[in-house]
Parts: C-alpha cells; sequence; structure tokens
C-alpha cells in the first residue's frame, strides 16, 4: 500500500511509470471489446464513464484507484482506499490510490462542497462493482460454473461449495477491463462490509509524523531553481519602475521576470531569491481602491445589484406579512471577510520542455487548473499537465492555484524548473478571500407564537457561469484569465422549515473588493449563522424553548430524531426564557441545526459558553454535535473532521476578519490576522448516527455550518445580547451588552 | 563557508553562503531534511520547530551559523515509521493529524515540554503548545496524543 503521492513521476515518462506500477498494459480486454494487442500502449483513459478511468489490477492482483478528488488533509484517501478494498473484497494493502493527476485521473471535478466521498467515493465503488460483476462472470466461465455460485475473498474467486479458483490477477491483471462503468451493477451488501465502516487508521499519518512524507513544499525535480513574487504595494497599483542592482551581489542570484505588473526573482537556492525579494527596488503608482473597511457594510448595501434571484419561495410571504396583528420580528446580520490561512503557504513547481508544461500543485482541482493554466499561456490544454501532491490544508481555493500559475508562467519564460514558495505574507495578503456578507430578515407571528412569513435577504457577489478563481499572476500580468465565480455562497440560504410563507432572496452584487473564493462551507456558514440566528431570536420573541421551537416547525422524521439524540447528548432541559446570572462570568447554551443544502448531511450542535462581562471576552467550552451523514466510511476519520470543523470555524467566529486599508490587506501574519490557540479550544463531544443502508454524504463542511450560530445563541443565553455580526470580538460584546 | 553541524546524531556539513541564512533553509535545502517545514518565517507558528540542544527551537528564525557546535534534532532524529519515538507512536494513536503541516511542530514542542515536565495536565500541554497554530483543528487529538506519550513514557 503506498501511502506516497508518486514524487518520482517527475523523472519518468508516463510509459515508464505504467511499466513500473504493472497496469495496463494492454494485451486483452475482459470486455472483449476487440482484439487490441496490436496496439502500443495507449494512454490510459481519464473518461470517468470508464471502468479503466477510475481503476486498474496489475498482474499481481494488486489494485490502484484513480481519484481526481485529492486528499487535502481531511483522510479522504483512506476513505477512498476502504471504498475500493470493500467492493472488490481485496484487502486494504493491495489498495493504491493516485490522486488528482490530469493524465491519469478522471476529471471528478473540484475538491470541494463536502463531495469527495458523496460523489467522487460513490464513482469508484460503482466503476469497482461494474469491475467485481465482470470478474465474476468471467471467473464463471473460467471455472464453468454458475455466477450466482461464487464468492470472492482477497481478490480469488472461489465456487461457494469449494474447488478451484482463480484471482483477480489471473483473470484480468495488468490488462484493461474495457468496460463501461455500470451505474446499476449490483452493490456489495453492507451487513458484509467488513472495511467499510471501519475505524481503519490513516494511511499518511505514520510517514507525517517522522517526516518522511512528501508535502508538496518538499517536492524536488533536478535543476530546479527558487522564484519569490514581488507584490504590488497597493492591490491594482502599476509598477512603474524597477531595478535588480542591489540583487546582483547575493550569490546564487540569477535574474527576475517582469510581465505588466508581475515581477518575480529567481536564485538558485531558496534563500537567495528570498534575499533579492528584499533586495529588489520598485516603485508603483499610488492606488486607494478599497473600500471604508469602517464603513464595509455601508459599501455592501450600496453595492450595484445584478439581479435578485429567489432561493427559496412558499407561499405569498409579502401578503402574509401583512396579517393583522401579527408581531413582526427583524434583524441584520454580517459575516467579515475570512482568509484560508493555510499553516504552509503555497508553493508549486513547474517544468517547461518540448513545449508541453508539467505542474506539480496542491491544487484541489487540478483538471480545472490546467484548463486555466492552458488559458493563461496560450498553450493547448493537452500540453499542460498538472499532478497534485499533498499540501498544507487549504479548505477551499487558497493561493495553491495561483502558485502553480506563477511557477508555470516562471518556467515557461525561464525554460527551466521553477519552485515557487509563497511567503506568509503572500498568502495572508494575496489568496483569493471568503466575500463579506450581509442580511436582513424579517417574520411575522401571530399571537400564539406559530411563524406566519420569513423572509431573508442575502447580499453576496454574482457568480458568472464558470465556477473558478482568477488566477492572480495572469491578472498581474495582464493574461488571458477568467472572470472570478466566488462558487457557492447561496446554498443553504432556504430554510428547513415547515412556515408556510418563505422568500430567500440572493441579492447577486456587481462587485467585491477582495478575489472572492471559497472557504470551507462557503456560504453554508454565512447563512446558516443567518438563519439560525434568526430562529433563536423567533422562539425568544415568544418564549420558546429553542430546541422545541425547530422540532416544533420540522416535519423531516431524520432532522427530528436529530434534535432528539442531540438533547440526550448533551443533557439539555426544556426551557422557556434566559436564567438571570450574578456576577462578571456568566455561562450559556445555544443551539443549532442545519440540513445541509435542504439535500444532505443533517448536523445539530450545542455550544456551551462562558461569556465575561467586564472584558467581553467569550470562551467556548465545549460543543456536542449530533452527526448523521447517511452511511459512515470511517467513524474515525469522520470524527477528526467534525472536530475540525467546530476547532477551525470557533476561530472564525470569535476571531477572525480581514484587516485591510484603502490599499491592501494589512492582516499579513498570525499576529494580525489572530486563529484559535490551543488553551482556548473547546471540547467536542459527538454523537455519530450511521445509517449503513444509506448513502453516504459529506462532512467535510456541514458541521461548520451551525457553528456561529451555535455561539452567537450561546451568547444571548448568557448575557440576552444578540451578536449578529461575525467575528465576536471583546468590542462587540461590549458593545451588545447595555442592549440586552 | 562550511558550517560543521551535528544533525540527529551524526556531523552534516552545510556550505553556506550566508551565516545569517535560517537554520531552517540548511535543514530542508542543504540537507534534504522534511520534518521542519516552512510556515510563517517570522517564529509565529511553529511548523519549523527543531530541537537544538534539547531546546525547541524556530528554524525559521535562527541563523545556522547559531547551530555550530549544538546537538541538531529533527522530526527524523525522533524515530522512523518502523521504530517511532513514543510521541510519534502516541500521533498514531491517537489518529492526530489532519494534513499534518503544523504536525512536526506540534511533536518537537511537546518533546521538548516532556524533558522538563514529564506529567504535564491537559492544561500544562496546552498551554506549552500555545504558540504553536493548527489550522484544520486537530488541537483535541494532538493534546491527548500528548498526553498519552507522557504516560507511556513514565
Amino acid at each position: 500500500m503506498t501511502t506516497q503521492t508518486r514524487v518520482q513521476l517527475a523523472s519518468e515518462s508516463r510509459r515508464e511509470f505504467l511499466k513500473a506500477g504493472g497496469a495496463l498494459v494492454v494485451t486483452f480486454s475482459i470486455g472483449g471489446i476487440g482484439d487490441t494487442a496490436a496496439q502500443a500502449a495507449p494512454a490510459k483513459t481519464v473518461a470517468a464513464d470508464q471502468v479503466d478511468g477510475f481503476l486498474a489490477i496489475d498482474a499481481k492482483g494488486n489494485v490502484t484507484v484513480y481519484s481526481g478528488k485529492v486528499d487535502l488533509g481531511t483522510g479522504v484517501r483512506t476513505a477512498l482506499t476502504q471504498i475500493a478494498a470493500e467492493e472488490l473484497s481485496v484487502p486494504l494493502e493491495r489498495v493504491t490510490v493516485i490522486q488528482g493527476d490530469t493524465l491519469l485521473t478522471p476529471d471528478q471535478g473540484i475538491t470541494f462542497a463536502s463531495l469527495s466521498i458523496q460523489v467522487g467515493g460513490m464513482q469508484i465503488r460503482q466503476a469497482a462493482a461494474t469491475a467485481r460483476d465482470a470478474l465474476l462472470g468471467q471467473a464463471a466461465m473460467t471455472l464453468g460454473v454458475a455466477k450466482d455460485t461464487l464468492t470472492i475473498s482477497k481478490g480469488t474467486v472461489t465456487p461457494k461449495s469449494g474447488g478451484k479458483s482463480v484471482s483477480y490477477a489471473q483473470l484480468v491483471g495488468g490488462r484493461e477491463f474495457q468496460l463501461k462503468l455500470d451505474p446499476k451493477a449490483p452493490l456489495k451488501d453492507p451487513k458484509d462490509y467488513t472495511i467499510v465502516g471501519q475505524p481503519i487508521a490513516r494511511l499518511d499519518i505514520p510517514d507525517k509524523v517522522t517526516g518522511r512524507f512528501t508535502y508538496m513544499h518538499d517536492f524536488k525535480v533536478k535543476g530546479m531553481i527558487h522564484a519569490r513574487v514581488i507584490r504590488p504595494r497597493a492591490m491594482k497599483a502599476t509598477l512603474q519602475a524597477w531595478n535588480d542592482f542591489d540583487c546582483r551581489k547575493i550569490p546564487g542570484y540569477i535574474g527576475a521576470i517582469r510581465k505588466g505588473n508581475y515581477l518575480a526573482v529567481l536564485g538558485r537556492s531558496e534563500w537567495a531569491a528570498i534575499k533579492a525579494s528584499k533586495a529588489v527596488e520598485t516603485t508603483w503608482s499610488d492606488w486607494q481602491g478599497l473600500p471604508d473597511r469602517t464603513k464595509l457594510w455601508d459599501y455592501v448595501r450600496k453595492t450595484k445589484i445584478n439581479k435578485d434571484e429567489d432561493l427559496q419561495k412558499i407561499g405569498n410571504s409579502a401578503e402574509a406579512m401583512k396579517t393583522p396583528n401579527a408581531k413582526i420580528v427583524s434583524a441584520s446580520y454580517d459575516f467579515a471577510i475570512h482568509t484560508h490561512g493555510s499553516i504552509g503557504p503555497s508553493c508549486a513547481v513547474a517544468e517547461y520542455k518540448d513545449g508541453k508544461l508539467t505542474c506539480w500543485s496542491a491544487s484541489q482541482q487540478t483538471h480545472l487548473l490546467r484548463k486555466q493554466i492552458a488559458n493563461m499561456l496560450g498553450m493547448p490544454p493537452d500540453e499542460v499537465r498538472c499532478i497534485y501532491i499533498d499540501g498544507s490544508g487549504c479548505y477551499g481555493r487558497n493561493g495553491h492555484e495561483d502558485a502553480a500559475a506563477d511557477a508555470a508562467l516562471l518556467a515557461k519564460e525561464t525554460g527551466l524548473p521553477v519552485r515557487v514558495q509563497w511567503m506568509r505574507q503572500d498568502e495572508h495578503g494575496w489568496d483569493p478571500k471568503g466575500p463579506p456578507t450581509l442580511y436582513d430578515y424579517r417574520a411575522a407571528l401571530d399571537d400564539k407564537g406559530i411563524v406566519l412569513a420569513w423572509e431573508s435577504e442575502v447580499f453576496v457577489p454574482d457568480r458568472p457561469k464558470d465556477i473558478a478563481v482568477t488566477l492572480l499572476p495572469a491578472e498581474l500580468a495582464g493574461l488571458p484569465r477568467e472572470d472570478p465565480h466566488p462558487g457557492n455562497i447561496h446554498q443553504s440560504l432556504a430554510i428547513p422549515y415547515t412556515i408556510p410563507h418563505i422568500k430567500a432572496t440572493a441579492h447577486w452584487l456587481a462587485e467585491t473588493p477582495f478575489r472572492p473564493s471559497w472557504i470551507r462551507t462557503p456560504g453554508r456558514m454565512q447563512n446558516t449563522f443567518a438563519n439560525e440566528s434568526f430562529v433563536d431570536e423567533l422562539a425568544a420573541a415568544v418564549g420558546m424553548d429553542p430546541l422545541d421551537f425547530r422540532l416544533r416547525n420540522l416535519n423531516d422524521p431524520r432532522g427530528v430524531e436529530l434534535l432528539q439524540r442531540l438533547a440526550k447528548l448533551a443533557n439539555w432541559p426544556s426551557r422557556t426564557g434566559r436564567v438571570q446570572q450574578a456576577g462578571d462570568v456568566v455561562k450559556g447554551r445555544g443551539v443549532s441545526y442545519v440540513r445541509y443544502e435542504l439535500v444532505r448531511t443533517y448536523v445539530g450542535v450545542v455550544a456551551d459558553v462562558e461569556v465575561d462581562k467586564k472584558t467581553g471576552k467569550v470562551a467556548v467550552k465545549k460543543f456536542y454535535v449530533a452527526h448523521d451523514c447517511g452511511q459512515i466510511i470511517n467513524p474515525d476519520g469522520l470524527k477528526n473532521q467534525i472536530e475540525g470543523n467546530v476547532v477551525q470555524t470557533t476561530s472564525r467566529t470569535l476571531l477572525e476578519e480581514l484587516q485591510f486599508d484603502r490599499a491592501r490587506v494589512t492582516s499579513v501574519d498570525w499576529k494580525t490576522y489572530p486563529i484559535l490557540k490551543f488553551p482556548d479550544v473547546p471540547d467536542v463531544a459527538i454523537d455519530l448516527i450511521d445509517r449503513p443502508t444509506e448513502k453516504p454524504w459529506g462532512a467535510g463542511e456541514p458541521t461548520a455550518a451551525v457553528v456561529p450560530s451555535a455561539i452567537a445563541n450561546a451568547i444571548f443565553d448568557a448575557t440576552g445580547a444578540r451578536l449578529r455580526s461575525v467575528p465576536f470580538t471583546p468590542e462587540k460584546v461590549l458593545a451588545a451588552l447595555p442592549r440586552a | 563557508m562550511k558550517l560543521a553541524l551535528n544533525v540527529n546524531g551524526k556531523p552534516a556539513s552545510v556550505v553556506a553562503d550566508d551565516p545569517e541564512m535560517p537554520l531552517l533553509y540548511a535543514l530542508r535545502d542543504d540537507l534534504g531534511l522534511h520534518g521542519p517545514l516552512f510556515g510563517c518565517g517570522l517564529g509565529q507558528c511553529g511548523s519549523c520547530t527543531v530541537l537544538v540542544d534539547g531546546k525547541a527551537v524556530r528554524s525559521c528564525s535562527v541563523p545556522v551559523s547559531s547551530a555550530v557546535g549544538r546537538k541538531v534534532v529533527t522530526l527524523e532524529g525522533l524515530g522512523t515509521p518502523a521504530k517511532p519515538h513514543p510521541l510519534q507512536q502516541a500521533f498514531i494513536d491517537e489518529q492526530a493529524v489532519q494534513c499534518g503541516y503544523c504536525i512536526n511542530g506540534m511533536i518537537m514542542q511537546a518533546a521538548a515540554l516532556l524533558q522538563t515536565n514529564s506529567k504535564p495536565s491537559e492544561q500544562q500541554i496546552r498551554a506549552a503548545l500555545a504558540e504553536n497554530l493548527c489550522r484544520c483543528g486537530t488541537h483535541l487529538r494532538i493534546v491527548r496524543a500528548v498526553k498519552r506519550a507522557s504516560e507511556a513514557m513514565a
């Protein structure tokens, strides 16, 4: 079982690689589509409707899985290994996963939106099921028995009654399947699972804890030089003049590349490039085009709206709002601009040789990256190959793709293999951002506490047709590029509650101050913060227990069961109002619930907080999480993801806010953009609801969606003050307390 | 100039144009070690942490020349996948990794802690790791792993 990225690809041709893997040298095909013996080894198919796109079994019976979805530190490589091993009935050790290589792996879309198992994993499961069924058929012919009399164990097919057996290696070893992926191929019965559903230890951890793992940042190519990019002094400033006189005194300095507003220095060593980046002299135009940060929400509110779109419309909320004697509750919320904050700044290596470009990157989207780089450099996409190597966690579209484009541009310009390592200020200052988001809510309640109508409005950046974030070097160098598309931020504005009149509207904005991108739980986090805070406000307005209030407005049995289990896990006593507490430090509990995008994973949480009324500091002590994502592939991996969601989002909720002046981002390190540290990390208790016979849904994001509102609601429970603006800094808490 | 270092118990020689070059680049680029990782270059995150004479040091922020005549230990020097150090084993047992980029720093910082406090409380572990940043949110597992290692080493 190989857990390392196949870094040796650097020095191997594809053919050598295929030979080394022992896979896919065509002589026969199990599907019997023609005699291909005469063909030289063709390019491996990356078609997502072919079994060979996803799977190969070599002459020793070892299985290679080709996954377009990549492990961004979530453990999904292990989960995909489990899925494939289970469906094929082979031991885990015999399965290797190759990830995100545009020459070898199918385009399964971007690794985002908690879809790696739900969509990517299920494609692999179906490919494996198709292969399994075909192998059984082949074995039946070989052994001269009926297919349904056979059983498979450890990659060997044997009659249930015993007797002669035949192995996968004998049946297909080293050959292609040449089979169309059959969406109806029979799946293994979950009751027979021995690998899926088990807390299998992650395959990458032993190497990661002993310094043997190859991160993108560790990857080297022979003859590689090092580059650092010189960023504009102001975001859209023009480079007026530059000189590298002082750089030339630095041993190992090679030179600089300038294209428009793009400037990079090159060195034989990393340190030479870093020193040159400090020594190079530049003159930039004055540019002060960013909005006033202290009036950001006025800016968002006044931004031109391209169009309005109702994301959910049930009944006639406008009429229902006019119901005589109805109580109208309204509130506005906002959610700050966040940065991804990867611990390792983005890094990439690229090589341009014989008219072809190879780029190694920790990109979550190698197929899309290939298209974008090809577009930027004016190359046919087929001449660009992007290969994934695990990087530092990115939590969305951070700077990895931009660094890849940096390396690609510089490799093409120099003809040398180039490694680009972003510095800390590059990552914090120049990765694309989670856009600022603003909300207005209104609801009408009758005198019995029934919600008659609900209206929500969100102000978010518009989305052009293709989901992509503009490549930064293309923007700076004035090269061809795509329109920015922030991605999925409208989802989960629609609510799961049985209110008779609902209208949830997106105001699609013509502009936003920074390149908009997706950051873990994009939009669903912001939207759920506003939705579930407002639900809590409604419950309080009618004097109902917030958990009972949700149950009363829910007719989804799975959601109801989840909330009941949450109440038990958190030992939540029903209550009708807040309890006044003496002293400076007061305690509170808040609840929140989501059905992700209304169609998949259910999460309910309770947050326990303490608020220091003197300092305004909020301490999140504990989170209770009830989680239902259907079939669980790896319960420990799932818990790891849930814990990460809680901790990271607690950080975002309490601390994080991009700082900037009129020219540039000013929160460019961990002092100016602090994140949660060990002493402030909450404990997490989890109840996993496993449904082995249901579809597996995603878990990389949904828990994060409910964290900010649970904390806000707990602060209200503790203090009577509503925090409607993320992050909940001590200043904002102190300002809100007198309004309690 | 040629600098004589002692890294992971063995003599190592680094040719450096600049004695002010941070130790991190000598370890990674000249000696090919992958344990310490570049995180911020500012001594704020801890992902580059190594032990110098047993003390946790941010290798991005000390010059390579300062390590001459001292004993440098990196994550590779603690143990191997076949023979992991109790801390490394505990991180495996607790599955205390997500992306793992910060984990070098967590283990090296914890190794320094356990040298001065062999039985740290959870609070003491959290305090000792306060200046090591993790973005994935693996903190609870990391604390459990350090606790487990301290018990295994007792």
